[in-house]
């Protein structure tokens, strides 16, 4: 039985189609395989690098078609990434207090 | 949860019910890992107080864990009052709101699993 109040406004179709959610699942799995062959595989100096530039397109992937947010007005990605880039800032900082990078 | 949420744009009711209980299960089976993780390792003599590494592993692992657990009892809430027709409001909307809190938490375990897991101290 569907009881979905007719003043329902936000109920229209945004975002990818389900076989696009599970295409994007499918793609963030094997990031994630990719990731944990680190754990076995010699990557060198591509070590860090690699593991951080995977962990951030995994993080941008769940965001923008998970939670919505390419599909969303451009206010929200800016509010969301102008907090995260001030986090990742503080954190920094923080780090450096410690002489983290020296 | 993604699908879940689509299905509720679309008001698809069964296919809302139905992926909101699989992401519970999915969940649940993820909270059971952790347990089985921490007494491993609880076990092997990694405690709390062990070493900085060990209560910053509990405590950012744990912490989350506590948020998948609220999750995963929202999720459940929400199933009921779904299925007795309890919602306020757009349904869409709100299964949404849930979906957005289940993902953030989803983002900080990106996070946590390369800094924590796959990054060598």
């Amino acid at each position: 039985m569907n009881t979905t109040p007719a003043t329902d406004s936000h109920a229209t179709e945004h975002g990818l189609s389900t076989v696009g959610y599970v295409r994007i699942a499918l793609i963030l799995a094997a990031i994630t395989g990719l990731e944990v062959s680190t754990y076995y595989v010699d990557f060198g100096r591509l070590f860090l690098p690699a593991l951080l530039i995977m962990m951030a397109i995994k993080f941008v992937m769940v965001v923008s078609y998970f939670m919505h947010l390419k599909f969303d007005n451009k206010v929200f990605s800016w509010l969301f990434y102008t907090g995260l880039v001030l986090a990742v800032g503080v954190y920094c900082a923080a780090l450096a207090t410690f002489k983290f990078f020296g | 949860m993604v699908l879940a949420v689509s299905a509720a744009h679309k008001r698809d009711d069964r296919s809302t019910n139905l992926w909101i209980l699989i992401t519970a299960l999915l969940g649940t089976t993820f909270v059971g890992g952790q347990v089985y993780e921490f007494t491993a390792f609880y076990n092997e003599g990694m405690g709390f107080s062990t070493s900085l590494f060990s209560s910053s592993f509990f405590v950012l692992t744990g912490f989350h864990g506590v948020h998948v657990t609220v999750g995963i009892i929202m999720l459940l809430a929400l199933r009921g009052m779904l299925k007795n027709n309890k919602v306020p409001g757009s349904r869409s909307e709100t299964v949404e709101m849930i979906g957005l809190y289940w993902h953030f938490v989803d983002i900080v375990w990106i996070i946590i699993f390369t800094l924590i897991y796959l990054i060598p101290a």
